[in-house]
């Protein structure tokens, strides 16, 4: 059972309770009398260390954070830079996470930021520092010893000559009342003990023992459950519920409509469970689908918001006056994050305030949200995260939230909603699906000159933030607007490069403003993105647009290299200028005892089975995390089956804050991006998603038989920590395409490569040269294609 | 309501539930027992996997009242933190999870296949787990441990 505990409990748990509390030691009423540590949001003010740690007498720390743990390790790597910081062992840190009432608000633990984020130059790891450097502060006045005649370890502070203190003594139960200090000093990696040490991630006995606690196993006193009755197709609208269709279900509590959102309440689960299959709801149909098999045409017919990144100028000329130009067209369809457990949440919504346990990224934005669905004040709402199962971005963790949200509120009671595996399919916001056009111009040298890309990626809602609840399915239903697109042509790029999307390929010079922001040689450059409204719900999928355009461009600079005859690793070394990113290709392409040459491999026949190796390299979102991945595979000619057999990555996210973590997040990304490449495609009819179970949407079990995985870390002490847990993903589909070109000597430029889709391009390579089926893929290059010949 | 009796984990309940309601659902929400989880609800996935006189089962489509009198025994049921089963230090050993929601069906179906067949070949090892997902893919870990788990049983 779940009690709420206020941060006040919390502190007077971790023995640091302040005397100035008032005597109220409830949650709510949230008042401003209650004093700084009960008033609410702004009552975790970050830039106090008293917001981030707290120190008891018995010496053990308190810790906060805004960034959770969503199986990807961060309690662990978190909970080594406290004790690192503050130098005491890692058993003696509690760090407690994502909790509306108690943490910094740190908005949304995504987009590989929560180590940059806590681990660089703020936030956490400056609290840590700061609070080491006033105990040693404290103890030098104590003590009447100079600060640098005093050394901290194992929670002791110690002096030459002999004298010591145990931080317990110097401030335990007591607040530093003391500002974060931007200058404290960091402990450089060099002298690191706890971190870049490879510890076990600190859930796993609990997970492996089945004891671990997820938001799935919340049990609130009084709690019931509720279910959902989605609209069976996208854009339906609810035309009459009968609720007498549900009368008879034993323990049924309350059939909840509020618009297009319906819902019901009963005292079992599997009442509910019932009452939502039986509940007979008429729906007024949504509109047509845009047919699936045109849908990449579809796509660059709409109308777009577009935004130039690049663009020098020059593209079209030197295009006209190149060597040879080398045109090709990706496309990449919606994929699901298709969490294991479908989604989960439990909400107590009384008439005065609210609290949700959610498996959501964003505690302070849900909360916002929750407080507009209810009409409750922000501050009578109080978002706790407990884990879900795994989400890889904006699965249906936040829209589960407000669903429990909206019945509580309409039952009165404590309400537990766990939605179905057809629910979870339809209720989520897809990783985008996109089209990507490419075209550079080459010289006779074979040098590249020129690079011009067009990507278009689907959009239709997204993360709901502080102030866009309708960005999620059950947010809309309830009556709020999603964000779409409105059309508007591009204006000329300014400031800095943005590359937070890697829409622009590593190998351009990246040049705004007269600053050169790029990972590459090529100085003639035009990247254009143009985002189209989307018919169903989009939101970030691990690596999201991140991923679909260096499949583009890792697939492209492949064919390029192919049509010059140049070697795919020596060729993307020959266009790159960033050193880290050249660092991590040759890494990989050592272990990996790459075997340099032009693709496709001679001498490969073309029936049986062939093996080929393909390489990709990405600067994830242009420079936080950098990674290389060849990958080894096997490609059944006769079934279009591709089996990768080994992969090897080399990764460098700057210092390495915890080894077999950063291998953990390497393979199981690798292995996903594996699974999206080969089978992962969101499909639909006239009117819904058809993709709606594990029969329909194809994820690769446990049975397939595992390629070897070899992770080359190279750890950099001396720069800033980047995000690590989507560079590897990044690289999958491209690296896999790129082998199997490499074996067969057919190009895929369509994700998933299905077995008929890899039949079909083997087919195609075999056939003559003019063919219908490659108008989309268009060579118009003076040479033809590299065969096998 | 019937009051069906349970035998889990070692225990015996009795609870007043539909007779339909599936296994999983008492076990979760009766009995507060955190190992068997909601994956699909379909039999698809393998997260609600619990051991039935030594069969895995998915618990999601199994009603509560086809377990009468036989022995149910959960990932919580075969060790404990301080006493692992040696799967679950297999598994421990070879820190083969990431969020772990899938461990109940990747681990007791191993466990439910190399108890009664130890020398299962690494081909029955993966026609058994064919029917278990982990979507975070920690597959090549997971594969090491059944495999650790293989070997240190022998």
């Amino acid at each position: 059972m779940r009690r709420e505990l206020s941060r006040r409990d919390f502190l007077k748990a971790s023995g640091a309770l302040v005397v100035s509390f008032s005597a109220t030691s409830t949650f709510a009423p949230l008042a401003a009398a209650q004093g700084p540590f009960d008033t609410h949001a702004s009552h975790v003010d970050p830039l106090k260390l008293d917001s981030w740690l707290a120190v008891a007498s018995d010496g053990t720390v308190t810790a906060y954070t805004g960034k959770c743990d969503l199986g990807q390790g961060m309690q662990t790597v978190q909970t080594q830079l406290v004790a690192e910081e503050l130098c005491v062992s890692l058993g003696w840190v509690k760090l407690i996470q994502c909790d509306t009432s108690v943490t910094p608000d740190q908005g949304t633990t995504s987009g590989s930021q929560s180590t940059p984020t806590n681990f660089n130059a703020r936030n956490l790891a400056q609290a840590a520092a700061t609070a080491r450097e006033a105990l040693i502060g404290m103890a030098a006045e104590t003590l009447g010893v100079p600060i640098d005649q005093l050394a901290a370890k194992d929670g002791i502070i110690s002096s030459k000559g002999g004298s010591r203190l145990s931080y317990g003594e110097l401030i335990g139960g007591k607040q530093f009342n003391l500002p974060v200090n931007p200058a404290a000093k960091r402990r450089s990696p060099r002298e690191w003990t706890v971190l870049g040490q490879p510890v076990p991630s600190m859930d796993r006995v609990a997970l492996v023992t089945g004891t671990f606690e997820f938001v799935h196993n919340v049990h609130v006193p009084g709690m019931v459950h509720g279910r959902v009755v989605r609209p069976p197709q996208a854009g339906a609208t609810v035309a009459n519920v009968d609720e007498r269709s549900v009368e008879r279900v034993p323990g049924l509590i309350k059939v909840v409509v509020r618009k297009n959102f319906v819902g019901v309440v009963a005292e079992k689960q599997w009442q509910a469970a019932q009452a939502a299959k039986q509940l007979k709801v008429e729906w007024k149909p949504g509109p047509v689908l845009p047919p699936q098999a045109d849908f990449y045409s579809f796509i660059r017919k709409q109308p777009s918001r577009d935004f130039m990144l690049v663009d020098s100028k020059d593209v079209d000329a030197k295009l006209k006056s190149a060597a040879r130009v080398v045109k090709a067209v990706y496309s990449y369809p919606y994929q699901a994050h298709g969490s294991i457990g479908s989604s989960c949440a439990v909400a107590d919504v009384r008439a005065d305030r609210a609290t949700i346990w959610s498996p959501t990224q964003s505690v302070y934005p849900t909360q916002h949200g929750i407080s507009m669905l209810t009409g409750l004040p922000l501050e009578s709402v109080r978002v706790i995260f407990v884990r879900g199962s795994g989400c890889y971005g904006l699965n249906a963790a936040d829209t589960v939230s407000y669903d429990a949200a909206l019945l509580s509120q309409a039952a009165g009671k404590p309400v537990r909603v766990q939605l179905t595996r057809h629910d979870e399919f339809i209720s989520e916001n897809y990783g985008s699906a996109c089209v990507i056009e490419q075209q550079v111009g080459v010289d006779a040298s074979g040098s590249i000159t020129a690079w011009d890309c067009t990507s278009w990626s689907v959009s239709l809602g997204g993360r709901p933030g502080y102030e866009t609840p309708g960005n999620v399915i059950t947010g809309m239903l309830a009556g709020f607007e999603p964000e779409t697109i409105t059309p508007r042509t591009a204006v000329e790029p300014s400031g800095e490069l943005r590359n937070g999307s890697n829409a622009v390929p590593s190998y351009v010079a990246g040049c705004v403003s007269g600053k050169c922001g790029g990972g590459g040689s090529v100085r003639s450059e035009r990247v254009l993105t143009r985002a189209v409204k989307s018919p169903f719900f989009t939101g970030p999928l691990r690596s999201p647009l991140r991923l679909q355009n260096t499949f583009a461009h890792e697939c492209f600079m492949d064919e390029i290299g192919a049509r010059v005859k140049a070697d795919p690793v020596a060729y993307r070394l020959k266009h790159l200028s960033d050193p880290r990113l050249m660092d991590v290709v040759k890494a990989a392409a050592k272990t990996a005892n790459w075997d340099a040459r032009p693709s496709p491999k001679r001498g490969n026949r073309r029936t049986g089975v062939a093996k080929g190796r393909g390489v990709a390299c990405v600067a994830y979102e242009g420079d936080n995390g950098y990674a290389a991945l060849v990958a080894e595979v096997e490609v059944d000619q006769a079934t279009g089956r591709v089996k990768p057999t080994r992969f090897v990555v080399a990764l460098d996210c700057g210092p390495i804050s915890n080894p077999d973590g950063l291998r953990n997040q390497a393979e199981g990304g690798i292995l996903q991006g594996m699974s999206r490449a080969l089978g992962e495609e969101i499909t639909w009819d006239d009117h819904q998603v058809t993709s709606i179970d594990w029969r329909t949407y194809h994820s690769l079990p446990l049975g397939i038989e595992p390629p070897l995985i070899e992770s080359v870390l190279i750890d950099r002490p001396d720069a800033k920590a980047t995000g690590a847990g989507e560079t590897a993903i990044t690289l999958a589909a491209a690296a896999i395409g790129n082998a199997i070109f490499d074996a067969t000597g057919a190009r895929i430029r369509q994700v998933p490569f299905t077995t008929e889709r890899v039949k079909a391009a083997l087919s195609a390579h075999g056939a003559p040269k003019s063919r219908s089926a490659q108008t989309l893929q268009t060579i118009a290059s003076l040479t033809k294609p590299s065969s096998l010949e | 309501m019937p009051a069906i009796p349970l035998k889990v984990n070692g225990n015996g309940h009795t609870v007043d539930v539909d007779p339909a309601t599936p296994l999983l659902y008492v076990l979760s929400d009766e009995l507060q027992l955190r190992g068997p989880k909601f994956g699909c609800g379909l039999a698809q996935c393998g997260a609600c996997t619990v051991i039935v006189q030594g069969r895995a089962v998915r618990s999601c489509v199994m009603p509560v009242s086809a377990v009468t009198g036989r022995e149910v025994t959960t990932l919580e049921g075969i060790g404990t933190a301080e006493k692992p089963h040696l799967i679950q230090e297999a598994f421990i050993d070879e820190g083969a999870s990431q969020c772990g929601f899938c461990l109940s069906g990747v681990i007791l179906t191993a466990k439910a296949l190399l108890d009664e067949n130890p020398r299962a070949s690494e081909e029955q090892i993966r026609q058994a787990m064919s029917g278990v997902l982990c979507r975070c893919f920690t597959h090549a870990r997971m594969v090491r441990a059944i495999r650790l788990y293989q070997s240190r049983r022998a």
